[in-house]
């Protein structure tokens, strides 16, 4: 058996979690985890680690140079710079509201990248 | 001369949410006056999430979570005025203000909400050796240069400071391809979310010197490479320990000051530590009427708190406005062993809600206690795993405790390690 010390991500609380793994790579136990975020967060974390991204991208024909965007979901955090990549080189028409999507199902995870400002 | 019930001075968080819930409470004739285009203040440029868990339950960026104030407040008549800033608030609550829209604006407001925010350290604020090549510039510089303007200041990047800004600039870099080689810290701890240096530092790998500073700048038009070095218990560089970084750009991420130029013009007194006014439960200041709240107050960590005080700042002013704001006897606040400061200052013994006491630690402790005492008697005692100078904290006060205190007796908050 395993024991794995985390911080947890999920909000700005930063609970100190520990997570138990049996010798299958199974999850056993998750303790010092305040909510059930952080539950959830911990498991994640130890078998498919993801974040979320945060970025911008370039806006076309308006006012504003870029316009921020964020990954809908989680995605795997080995992915962050391939879809960083994706993200720079598209571009988005003015004007734009908060929740557009900007790229559908990036690189395939199923999850959308999103404006989260306006942009005129 | 106009005449209004409510000016706000500052469209950031704190402003809008301090002008909504005056608005709520009944408040007719508000007017917020904001200094740039738009609304929201530093949260347009907060790009990254993380915002709201605790007042929306949900996690939002720093646009999304300004736009829901902002789309709230376009549906009341409260007045907006952007491009507008404020450059005298008198004594009888008259504000003064410029615009190119207005030209000169004064304005007779019953009470006022200072709630003009905070800005970084800069480098003039630090001593460091070197030329004033072009490179050097503060975290939230770099952060507009990014997220707004939409270029890359640099492409080898060292932070000094390991506050939030910075270690959200550290990540912000790295994903839009720089080079950031570390983020160096003063202190044997970071200043920062814990959350945040597992996600912009670890998952990156870029190290946190800890004990360590920025002794010099290299490089005559623009930066070359810095001198770091080790510094001992008193925080004075260790001579021998210096490294050179090759890097073209330093980000200081080294604290926030309230912004009070105005707050001091009208002659209110700053608290030492906070570098914020005074003030009561309401966050009343001295000025009676004068209201105060978010990073003008007390810099804080989450905008959850600040939308929290600005929403007790707007009740005080819409009580202060209809007359029913208590003013009376006080007792008052005190941190002592390990607390640093607490806000409200003072609060009014006829107080007709319980009160919260916010207050930060000046170093990290485990499995500390936080003491509440009174008049010689212990009101309160709370277990914590883990204190530190980066998270505020509170603890609650009942009002009646608070009515049968003495007059003029100070409640004092203590670490018990």
């Amino acid at each position: 058996m395993e024991k794995r010390e985390l911080v947890c991500v999920a909000c700005p609380l930063g609970c100190g979690i520990t997570v138990s793994i049996d010798d299958n790579g199974f999850v056993s136990e998750v303790t010092g985890n305040t909510c059930k975020r952080g539950d959830t967060y911990a498991r994640n974390e130890v078998t498919a680690p993801a974040r979320s991204l945060t970025t911008t991208v370039r806006v076309d024909g308006g006012k504003a140079y870029v316009v921020p965007v964020k990954s809908a979901g989680p995605i795997p955090k080995g992915m962050m710079f391939q879809c960083m990549k994706e993200i720079n080189k598209a571009s988005i028409k003015a004007p734009v509201k908060i929740g557009d999507v900007v790229i559908k199902d990036i690189l395939g995870t199923g999850v959308d990248i999103v404006a989260t400002n306006n942009a005129e | 001369m106009t005449n209004f019930d409510l000016a706000v001075v500052g469209g950031g968080p704190a402003g809008m949410a301090a002008a909504l819930k005056a608005h709520e409470e009944g408040v007719q004739k508000i007017v917020v006056l904001e200094r740039a285009e738009t609304l929201g203040g530093i949260l347009e440029q907060c790009i990254h999430t993380g915002f709201g868990l605790h007042y929306f339950g949900e996690e939002l960026s720093g646009p999304e979570y300004a736009g829901r104030f902002i789309k709230l407040l376009e549906e009341t008549d409260i007045v907006v005025k952007t491009d507008t800033m404020v450059i005298d608030i008198a004594d009888d609550n008259t504000v003064t203000a410029v615009s190119k829209a207005d030209g000169l604006l004064k304005i007779q407001a019953k009470a006022v909400v200072l709630a003009m925010g905070c800005r970084e350290r800069p480098r003039g604020a630090l001593s460091i050796s070197g030329t004033r090549g072009s490179g050097i510039m503060t975290a939230g510089t770099a952060q507009k240069y990014v997220n707004i303007d939409g270029y890359m200041p640099g492409h080898e990047v060292v932070i000094l400071g390991s506050g939030d800004i910075g270690l959200i600039m550290a990540r912000r870099m790295t994903l839009e391809g720089a080079k950031v080689k570390m983020v160096c810290e003063l202190m044997p701890y970071s200043g920062g979310l814990t959350r945040n240096i597992v996600q912009c530092l670890e998952d990156f790998d870029i190290p946190l010197k800890l004990s360590t500073t920025v002794v010099a700048t290299h490089g005559k038009e623009r930066l070359e490479g810095v001198t770091i070095a080790k510094v001992d218990d008193r925080l004075q560089p260790i001579p021998g320990t210096e490294e050179y970084v090759p890097c073209d750009t330093l980000m200081l991420s080294v604290g926030l000051i309230p912004e009070n130029e105005l707050s001091k013009n009208s002659g209110l007194e700053l608290d030492r530590i906070t570098n914020g006014p005074k003030v009561d439960e309401y966050r009343e200041t001295e000025h009676s009427g004068v209201f105060a709240c978010g990073n003008v107050l007390q810099v804080h960590d989450l905008v959850d708190y600040v939308t929290e005080e600005s929403q007790i700042a707007g009740l005080g002013a819409a009580k202060f406005i209809k007359g029913e704001k208590v003013s009376g006897d006080c007792v008052y606040t005190n941190g002592v062993s390990g607390v640093r400061y607490i806000v409200p200052q003072r609060i009014n013994r006829e107080t007709d809600a319980d009160v919260k006491l916010y207050f930060r630690v000046g170093a990290v402790y485990r499995d500390a206690s936080i003491v509440v005492e009174a008049n010689g008697e212990t009101i309160l005692s709370k277990k914590k795993k883990k204190l530190c100078p980066g998270e505020m904290e509170y603890v609650l006060i009942k009002k009646d405790v608070i009515a049968n205190l003495p007059k003029d007796s100070v409640i004092t908050v203590r670490v018990e390690a």
